[in-house]
């Protein structure tokens, strides 16, 4: 009755057209509506663009901030790719990015304390065990939402939004609490660390080699992984269908807990890299909402990481690019969530069109 | 204004159903091919059949659940347009579906009142009580109002779901295999019930697997067989003799399994395989689901063995066959493979020991729809090592589509394969010495080629040592190529007995439940 | 902390609890039809806007909760159309629907951020009423219509859901669809209903905030409501009056952090709003666990169905699943 496989209706032979007529009729229907909200918003369409390749690309200031959105939100996007074959929408990726920063900045404070003038370890040591702090905070709330998923029966959903206010609150909690500054307590952030911990950039921009080192090679690793081992097609197959996956043999629940355990490790390090890399202190949102962008770039990819890359680039370059609208046509930044989210809405309605009338 | 009319026709009146010449289409499969029906006022019809005989699809359609290709539905002569359930409703016809379809977190009363076009738009659960305990107390129901539906019995929630028919002014019952899964007491009231509405001059249609039910209740039987009528049978002979209804005629048994299944039994055909050695015994296993409780008290499994489960479907074949393959866990009793103890052991621990299960529903159960041919050949070879060898998986893969004779590529989608070739490839990807193959209809859906071939894979499996366990609704295919056979009816379990031991009568009595 | 001032702040809760009231009971009716409207989130800041702005250009508060209920019904149509029609997943259109919708009220409340507004005008005490003891100056003295409105909305779709045909239906097409199939219901017209009544329940919570609770408008003039409304729909056990017992705990728990501040200056009041969160987690890890059955199992059995029913947390038993006729 409540099959997965959408029954093709009958419809008249006129409806039957290619399924690519849905998706590319989707995608212009998209397209201009982005157009119409530029338009109501008193600007023109053409000058939107233009100002945000501008502010994309135009400065190496700007391609740097490109690259460090990028470096997260591959971090977030490659994990969220195991989750998302193996069946399960983990919108807890956010909490595992925030409590990954929550593990680093303990670590980081814990090996420099605020009264001391130095690290106790070598900068390059603490700032290491620092990443890998955050990794392992990453794991422990990916593999928390895991357990409630898979032990408590608890849809995966609600516990990883539950733990992401969760993460939030223990995020604030510190940061107006035992971590607060010195002085008066904001939101704007715990002290920020010592230069002495702030991960090296691209000359002067905010791009870190090691954020975007990290964040190729996970994405590189998943694609190898998803491709070409037998973890990967385990994985793939619990995702498709769980229970013909278990009695071929597959440890369902083995495969389940290593999805978010992997999402977990690489949120953990995104949100590491967010905290030595890009904002040097614990923020409240030191996430950037990167984790939720990272599930639109994945569901807009439809899981399959060959094609992860380019359409985070493209998102990346949308969220700076949109910074300079503000500043030039006194437009918000945040159309760049609109275009991104009008463009995965209308894929995922394509992709739908096209399964429920589309001529095979 | 027709439906008014239509609306009254249900309440008190005897109505004379009519189905005539029709037919249903599910993509190449013709459910129901020319079926024509008629069922007197104030009898009850039994409808027989096979699993796949098209009753179902037949009494949903009188049912508006699914729409007809074409045909005529006559009550009282008059046609009538049903195209819904709420049509059905109108014209008067109801059905108990086989799984109660009720609202389990809902209140006995709620139930009663949900959909009902009696119930006023502000609930009054006071007078539908009343009215409920009134309908309970005519038919000797002994039902809680306020139990939640979900914390019955199957046997209650049936009384349910008549009562409510009832009071919603249903003329024509239509009854899916209703004494599965309901106590022998309750069975003696439902009948005693349905017998008195039968008087009272309502329709009743009676879809049953079970003859001895059928033989005891039915005034008339009509024999389905591959989506065509293969028989009429007057039943009222039986009950002629007076009260002893337990008279049994057995020609009329022979006549009925007959039309079920065909003139004659085919002749075993296969070669002896079987070795003296043990390797599955089962004791005492008790196995329970939501409808069912089985016992098996005693089966052993020799190497080389094929038996052969038959037995209506939904029986309790599913629930036995998944316990042995260590899928569901029997509530009792122990299951020995090659002398091991895996009783309530992981399905990890079956499939070490060469234990291995083929569902019948291929591309929900058995196969992964969305990966290709080879990627399945991968996974069953996942575990050895991490990386895939694209190569060394695709050469098996396409070695396995040339010794299987798959039509399709190894980088073919399974879903996108025929039926046949699906359960070519599911015998392709098992593994290669194996104790134990647990089947579940092993060539339904194949046509005859395809059968036979794939018989001669599972003989060639029984010469190397496998032993098969399958089930089947096919008699002939349990005939042709079993060692022994078990009969399963209503959840008991028959002994094992030798394929040459039996014939047509003696089956068609363990299947429908004498043993 | 005396009785006068333990009522005060109760009463405060209350008001500050009303338009999640809104967003929890409409989210309450669309998921007790068996469908997820991920979208809260994002639907109650649009609301927000489109209310705002369609108020300060119209110069009516009241058209500004039609145009708020209007988006609302539009996201929910969406929703019910990926979810219902295509059987796309609810969780995956929600969620877009969720980020999209908060991008474009910023995007285009832009020109409206902190400018000065129509708000709702001043209710007076409900008169009788007012003077019952203790109840009257929670319930009774709010001095808004909106709060007014929300008790008739929570007590209305109490009845509608357990003392009606149509309410009974509803819960039956959100358990059951194929049983209420089989009676004669719709299923499918009676899901894009619900989808869309509940959508724009959620719209107006938003203009709820913007006109009246929250007034004005600034970015993500909303932010979190949507998803604690979630959660408290979850803890709440789908029945209206205990969403709106949640929405009014989670109101106690604001109104308390604010008059904590001045003592636990530690603890800030964000922290508060991960409160219904754990609450809803544990909620479902007790009820999920099936200890409480258990342990209800050894009481007899009127007090058990009772109690039973009374924390009977399982979600509408199709709840995320499409319908599928044959």
């Amino acid at each position: 009755m409540n099959s997965t496989i959408p029954s093709q209706t009958t419809l008249p032979w006129l409806w039957r057209l290619p399924a690519l007529v849905y998706r590319s009729g989707a995608l212009i229907i998209s397209l201009l509506l982005i157009g119409l909200i530029v338009l109501l918003s008193g600007a023109s369409p053409i000058e939107v663009i233009g100002r945000m390749l501008v502010g994309a690309v135009s400065t190496p200031d700007q391609i740097g901030r490109v690259v460090a959105t990028l470096s997260t939100l591959l971090l977030c996007a490659a994990g969220l790719v195991y989750t998302f074959n193996a069946g399960l929408y983990n919108l807890g990726v956010e909490g595992q990015v925030t409590f990954g920063a929550i593990a680093t900045t303990f670590v980081l404070r814990l090996l420099y304390p605020e009264e001391a003038t130095a690290s106790l370890l070598p900068p390059p040591l603490t700032i290491a065990l620092g990443i890998l702090a955050g990794a392992l905070g990453g794991v422990l709330w990916g593999l928390l939402a895991g357990a409630l998923h898979v032990y408590g029966r608890i849809s995966e959903i609600f516990a990883g939004l539950g733990l992401n206010f969760a993460a939030t609150g223990v995020a604030i909690y510190l940061i107006f609490g035992p971590w607060k500054r010195p002085g008066v307590a904001s939101l704007s952030g715990t002290q920020p660390f010592d230069e002495s911990l702030w991960l090296g950039t691209f000359g002067q921009t905010e791009a870190t080699p090691v954020g975007l080192g990290l964040g190729l090679l996970a994405l590189l690793i998943t694609i190898v992984v998803m491709r070409n081992t037998y973890f990967g097609l385990r994985l793939r197959a619990v995702g498709k269908n769980q229970y013909a996956a278990h009695v071929l043999g597959v440890p369902a629940r083995q495969q389940l807990l290593s999805a978010f355990f992997i999402c977990g490790l690489f949120a953990g390090l995104a949100g590491a890299i967010q905290v030595v890399g890009v904002f040097h202190r614990l923020i409240p949102n030191i996430s950037s909402n990167l984790g939720f962008l990272g599930l639109l770039v994945v569901m807009l990819v439809n899981f399959d990481p060959l094609w992860v890359l380019p359409v985070a680039l493209f998102f990346s370059a949308l969220n700076i690019g949109s910074l300079q609208l503000p500043l030039s046509l006194g437009l918000e930044s945040s159309l760049a969530g609109v275009i991104q989210g009008l463009l995965v809405l209308f894929a995922l309605l394509g992709r739908g069109l096209a399964q429920r009338y589309a001529a095979s | 204004m027709g439906l008014f009319a239509c609306a009254t026709a249900g309440f008190g009146l005897r109505v004379k159903v009519e189905l005539q010449h029709i037919h249903k289409r599910f993509g190449p499969v013709h459910a129901n091919d020319d079926v024509s029906l008629t069922v007197e006022a104030g009898t009850i019809h039994g409808l027989l059949g096979e699993n796949g005989a098209g009753k179902s699809t037949l009494v949903k359609i009188l049912s508006g659940f699914i729409t007809r290709d074409s045909g005529v539905i006559l009550l009282d002569g008059r046609p009538a347009h049903i195209r819904s359930p709420a049509d059905a409703l109108r014209y008067g016809i109801g059905m108990l579906h086989q799984d109660p379809l009720d609202f389990p977190p809902l209140t006995v009363v709620e139930n009663f009142m949900a959909g009902s076009p009696s119930t006023p738009p502000i609930l009054n659960p006071r007078a539908a009580e009343r009215e409920f305990r009134r309908w309970c107390a005519r038919f000797n129901f002994d039902i809680d109002p306020h139990a939640q539906v979900g914390d019955l019995t199957v046997g209650e929630r049936q009384q349910l779901e008549i009562v409510r028919l009832l009071a919603n002014g249903v003329g024509t019952l239509i009854l899916d295999e209703p004494t599965t899964g309901i106590s022998a007491s309750q069975k003696t009231l439902l009948f005693q019930t349905l017998r008195r509405l039968a008087d009272e001059g309502k329709s009743i249609i009676f879809v049953s697997h079970k003859l001895e039910d059928v033989e005891a209740l039915c005034d008339r039987v009509t024999v389905m067989r591959r989506g065509q009528v293969a028989g009429e049978l007057d039943l009222r002979p039986l009950h002629a003799g007076a009260q002893q209804a337990s008279s049994h005629h057995p020609e009329i048994a022979a006549r009925i399994v007959e039309l079920m299944f065909g003139r004659a039994l085919a002749m075993p055909t296969k070669p002896p395989t079987r070795r003296d050695e043990v390797v599955l015994s089962i004791e005492g296993l008790v196995l329970r689901s939501d409808r069912l409780e089985i016992r098996v008290d005693q089966l052993s499994l020799h190497r080389g063995e094929v038996v052969g489960i038959a037995g209506l479907e939904g029986s309790g074949q599913q629930l036995f066959l998944t316990a042995c393959a260590g899928l569901e866990p029997p509530a009792a009793g122990s299951i020995h493979i090659a002398g091991h103890n895996l009783t309530h052991r992981p399905y990890a621990d079956f499939l070490r020991a060469g234990v291995c299960y083929v569902p019948a529903d291929r591309l929900r159960e058995g196969l992964i729809a969305g990966l290709t041919i080879q990627e399945h050949v991968a996974l069953r070879a996942s575990g050895r090592h991490f990386f895939i060898d694209r190569a060394e998986v695709r050469a098996e893969a396409e070695r396995a589509i040339a010794a299987f004779n798959i039509r399709g590529r190894p980088d073919t989608y399974v879903e996108r394969l025929s039926g046949g070739n699906q359960q070519r490839t599911q015998l392709a990807l098992l593994p290669a010495p194996l104790s134990v193959l647990v089947m579940e209809h092993p060539t339904r859906g194949l046509d005859i080629e395809s059968t036979l071939w794939v018989w001669q894979q599972l003989i060639a499996r029984c010469q190397q040592g496998t032993a098969i366990l399958f089930a089947s609704s096919d008699l002939d295919e349990i005939v042709q190529y079993s060692d022994r056979v078990i009969v399963f009816s209503g959840g008991r379990v028959s002994p094992a007995i030798p394929v040459a031991e039996l014939d047509v009568e003696l089956l068609g009595q363990m299947i429908g439940g004498r043993f | 902390m005396d009785s006068a001032q333990l009522l005060i702040i109760l009463a405060t809760a209350i008001t500050t609890a009303t338009p999640l009231v809104f967003a929890c009971l409409g989210e309450t009716l669309t998921e007790r039809a068996g469908v997820i409207n991920l979208s809260a989130e994002g639907t109650v800041m649009l609301g927000a806007m489109v209310g705002f702005v369609v108020a300060k250009t119209t110069e009516s508060v009241w058209l500004g909760f039609l145009g708020a209920a209007a988006v609302g019904m539009l996201v929910a149509l969406i929703v019910a159309y990926g979810a219902i029609t295509l059987r796309q997943s609810q969780i995956a259109i929600g969620f877009v629907l969720a980020l999209l919708c908060s991008d474009l009220s910023s995007y285009l409340g832009n020109p409206y951020v902190r400018i000065p507004g129509p708000t709702v005008p001043p209710a007076f005490p409900i008169p009788i009423l007012e003077a019952i003891p203790v109840l009257g100056p929670l319930f009774f003295r709010q001095g808004d219509v909106l709060v007014y409105a929300s008790y008739v909305l929570i007590i209305g779709m109490w009845f509608y859901f357990y003392r009606t045909r149509a309410g009974l239906t509803l819960r039956a097409i959100g358990e059951q669809p194929a049983a209420a199939f089989v009676r004669g219901h719709n299923v499918v017209a009676l899901r894009y209903l619900y989808t869309l009544i509940g959508g724009a329940m959620i719209g107006i919570a938003g203009a709820a905030f913007s006109l009246d609770f929250k007034a004005g408008w600034s970015h993500r003039h909303t932010a979190g409501y949507g998803w604690i409304a979630l959660a408290i729909v979850i803890f709440g056990g789908w029945n209206p009056l205990r969403v709106a017992l949640g929405a009014y705990l989670f109101g106690i728990l604001q109104s308390l952090a604010s008059v904590a501040q001045s003592s636990i200056q530690d603890v800030p009041t964000q922290v508060f709003t991960v409160a219904p969160f754990i609450l809803m987690i544990l909620v479902l890890v007790l009820t999920s666990a099936g200890w409480l059955d258990r342990l209800l199992g050894y009481l007899p059995v009127t007090p058990r169905r009772a109690l039973m029913r009374a924390l009977r947390t399982a979600p509408p038993a199709a709840l995320g699943r499409p319908f599928e006729q044959d």
